[in-house]
């Protein structure tokens, strides 16, 4: 009988991705010297369930890796171990080193020893080392892994394995049992088939085979009954040493990535270390997307919205059955009961896809501890709002460009301790991440309590590059704009930090693709925030509604600034062409939308039509429609999927009246207005 | 939608009809099915495969800085269809949308993706069996007659159908052609 573990593995991915980030965090907040025990146990039981997981579905190299980091984990838990620094750093490579596994794993990649065979030597060095000075609380843990020279373990063991006949019916696999044996040793294994029925008898879901197994490798009794723990009493099980036979071919594979001389093993985990780099970069770009978990009772909360609308499409069924005038207000109640239904059940399926930002901030503690050590400076990292919640595509899309802003806080914001207690500041410095809700909108702020930002240093480089004339004084909000500009960078060096000049651009065009904005303010001595504006969800837009002759477009409404009546405002043209609008004392160029679209209309004067003035990538300009016709959300829907991009339009959406409309692309189209 | 016979889902009831087909001609299985439509006095055959629905002429939103001949986007049960005007696309005269006015929606293969567009045409006539043999390749008319969407042509009752290759209707060359025109 073969169980389908497929449909399994997929999960055993997701919680084993869960625990990983658990894991970490766990690390992460493991106080050096003084342990908390409770995180201490949840990164163990995080490591037990991945090492319990793994083995089922055959992952040996998961399973015999996770095994030492437990070992190393249990010793901290039951205290024969300090924490240190140390072990705090060795074990969150050996997560990263997991999660590299994981993933080859999940995308069906070969996982080999030799990959993580390093990193296992450090914990297990790490581990010898505690044997050699600790007074051997508990030598029981110790003895477990297979580093150490230990001189209880045997050279070779045989097992004779014989479960009961219903044993798969409390769900265990014999071959589970005996791959993972395979992970402490050499295996040599022979099936007993004697009990094995005709096959006109054969039951397919009981066991009738029974195994004698040798077993090669310095592997102590304790750790072969552990791999049998929960099939103990449903089997006969003997477990025996073989005496005395000292072989050189008998170190177990394990052992030999340990043992094996450094010289060799440098050159090996160079590979290796490729090797995973290159299969996370091609896991992550082919699977983002698997699934998401959705709370119980937002289901119900849908299930009860569902059962409401059924109700009210009833109730004006049958009053559609004979309906007579006097109904009409029967019936108008009963549209607007329709209407009210269909707005929660949209909500409700939007907040389905939504999830706390948390998501998003998640890898940023890690981070900071990393590039905080490499860097030599002190940071605390606080986040407040983690549990304010956006579309997952949104959460997905986001993360890279938070990551990008909190390594420039780190890098260019804060300064080095000792710069910091001579300006008065405390030594260790503050990064503070922010989420919350604002309009429509959400907003995440990266505030660092830094130097803030140097304009003058901004201002020369922008005159060299040529960005501004050096008789120009731009203001400060314009220095701040040359940030988002491509190549410039205020780094001095160029680390493997920051400083290439790449960054603030794709940073700026990453969140504008999600049709969010960045700002930054900087007060020279105190900080610098960025602030990032992103809208809920990716799949609505609140809309104008614009008629342009006898056509109607939607205008995004986070675009428009203010709407104007072309009548009574003053009008200016520049060499004859170019119009102008007068607009809270600036000049904003007017786009006459109906020469961009060529369609048919009537007002052609810039007096009987109306201005709505948009802003998009920091320009401004006016659009020039016959009528404004109202606000509503849209969905909005791809014209690609069955045609192509069209110039100045983002998409199309459809209206009430089962129409198509086609939704504005406010920068597209300002760009578009430049061209010509 | 008066005139206009919705004969939703054709290709899904091709089963009934290859069977009653099959009754009338000895070796069906061989040919292949086409519907085919009007289009300026001439008949004109589609893969009845690609065929998903036939619907009839309904107002669609004009798409700017599209060939002419794009008449518009179109609300398909929530997904945004392109509606080509075949009579433009061929370069034939205009006439006025009627009753018979039809929009035959196909789809195609572009590319390496499944579009779905819907095709203007004059009227829809019928669905035939034509044998293999019977298709002969098209002729070369030289540049002055538009024939790149012409894979062959049947005989069936002295009358010629012209097979279109729909595939070739927006094809990826003529999406990035339409790209280029606009830019």
């Amino acid at each position: 009988m073969s169980l389908d573990l497929s449909r399994f593995r997929k999960s055993f991915f997701e919680e084993s991705f869960e625990g990983l980030e658990a894991m970490e965090s766990g690390l992460l907040h493991l106080d050096v010297g003084q342990a908390d025990p409770e995180s201490i146990n949840n990164v163990f039981r995080a490591a037990h369930s991945i090492k319990g997981g793994s083995g089922m579905f055959g992952l040996d190299v998961v399973t015999s890796f996770t095994h030492v980091m437990e070992t190393l984990l249990d010793q901290m838990r039951d205290g024969s171990r300090k924490v240190t620094q140390d072990v705090v750093d060795v074990l969150l490579g050996s997560v990263d080193r997991l999660r590299d596994l994981l993933e080859a794993g999940r995308d069906g990649g070969e996982l080999a020893p030799e990959d993580v065979a390093d990193q296992q030597n450090k914990l297990e060095a790490l581990l010898g080392h505690t044997g050699a000075t600790t007074a051997n609380a508990d030598s029981n843990d110790v003895q477990v892994t297979e580093a150490q020279k230990d001189h209880i373990s045997h050279a070779a063991w045989t097992i004779s394995f014989y479960p009961q006949v219903d044993m798969f019916r409390t769900g265990n696999d014999p071959l589970r049992i005996i791959r993972e044996l395979g992970c402490l040793g050499k295996l040599q294994v022979e099936a007993d088939l004697l009990q094995l029925p005709e096959l006109s008898q054969l039951d397919p879901e009981q066991c009738y085979l029974g195994w004698s197994i040798r077993l090669d490798g310095k592997v102590d009794r304790e750790a072969i009954e552990e791999v049998f723990v929960w099939v103990a009493g449903d089997c006969k099980l003997e477990i025996s040493p073989v005496e005395a036979e000292k072989t050189a071919q008998t170190v177990s594979p394990l052992a030999g990535s340990v043992v094996g001389a450094n010289g060799e093993l440098v050159g090996n985990r160079r590979v290796g270390d490729r090797r995973t780099s290159d299969r996370r970069k091609s896991g992550s770009t082919a699977k983002e997307t698997t699934s998401i978990r959705v709370d119980i009772d937002k289901v119900d909360e849908i299930i009860n919205q569902v059962g409401e609308l059924v109700i009210t499409q009833a109730m004006l069924s049958t009053l559609g059955e004979d309906f007579e005038m006097e109904k009409i207000q029967a019936l108008r109640s009963g549209l607007g009961e329709l209407e009210r239904n269909s707005r929660d059940l949209q909500e409700s399926v939007m907040r389905m896809r939504m999830l706390p930002i948390s998501y998003a901030f998640n890898r940023l503690p890690r981070m900071v501890h990393d590039l905080s050590a490499k860097l030599g400076k002190k940071v605390q990292l606080d986040i407040t709002g983690e549990t304010t919640e956006l579309d997952k595509t949104v959460i997905e899309k986001i993360g890279d460009p938070l990551v990008h802003l909190v390594r420039n806080s780190l890098d260019h914001g804060l300064e080095m301790p000792q710069e910091r207690v001579g300006a008065g500041k405390p030594e260790t410095g503050v990064i503070m991440l922010n989420a919350y809700h604002q309009g429509g909108n959400i907003i995440v702020e990266v505030n660092d309590d830094g130097r803030g930002l140097d304009e003058a240093k901004i201002l020369k480089k922008a005159v060299q590059q040529g960005m501004v004339a050096a008789d120009v004084k731009p203001s400060r909000e314009q220095i701040h704009e040359f940030l988002f500009v491509p190549g410039l960078s205020t780094a001095e060096e160029v680390s493997d930090v920051s400083g290439r000049g790449v960054g603030m651009d794709v940073v700026r065009r990453n969140i504008q693709s999600l049709g969010g904005t960045v700002e930054v303010y900087s007060e020279e001595g105190q900080g610098t925030t960025f602030k990032v504006r992103l809208p809920l969800t990716l799949a609505i837009v609140d809309g104008q509604s614009v008629a342009v002759g006898e056509e109607y477009y939607i205008i995004p409404l986070i675009s428009i600034i203010e709407s104007l009546q072309g009548r009574g405002q003053t009008f200016n043209k520049v060499a004859g062409k170019g119009e102008l609008v007068k607009f809270r004392d600036q000049y904003v160029p007017i786009i006459r939308l109906y020469e961009i679209f060529d369609a048919q209309t009537q007002a052609r004067q810039l007096e009987d039509g109306l201005m709505v003035i948009v802003e998009g990538e920091g320009r401004m300009a006016a659009f020039m429609v016959d009528e404004l016709l109202g606000q509503q959300q849209v969905v909005i829907k791809s014209l690609e999927q069955n045609f192509r991009r069209i110039d100045g339009v983002s998409g199309a959406t459809i209206l009430g009246n089962g129409s198509v409309a086609l939704i504005l692309d406010v920068p597209g189209l300002i760009r578009l207005a430049h061209q010509r | 939608m008066s005139a206009s016979t919705q004969i939703e889902n054709v290709a899904g009831s091709k089963a009934g009809e290859l069977a009653l087909v099959g009754s009338e001609l000895t070796d069906s299985d061989s040919g292949q099915q086409f519907l085919t439509f009007m289009l300026a006095g001439e008949e004109y055959g589609v893969d009845i495969l690609k065929v998903q629905e036939i619907k009839g002429w309904t107002p669609v939103t004009r798409v700017p800085n599209t060939p002419e001949y794009v008449r518009g986007v179109l609300n398909l049960r929530g997904t945004i269809v392109p509606v080509v005007d075949m009579r433009m696309r061929f370069s034939l005269e205009q006439i006025e949308y009627n009753a018979t006015t039809v929009i035959i929606v196909l789809s195609v293969r572009s590319g390496n993706a499944d579009r779905v567009i819907g095709v203007v045409v004059d009227a829809v006539s019928d669905v035939l069996n034509v044998e293999e043999s019977d298709i002969k390749p098209a002729p070369d008319f030289g540049v002055k007659v538009k024939i790149e969407f012409v894979s062959g042509l049947a005989t069936v009752d002295d009358h010629m159908v012209m097979l279109l290759d729909v595939d070739k209707l927006l094809t990826e060359t003529e999406l990035s052609e339409l790209e280029a025109a606009s830019e």
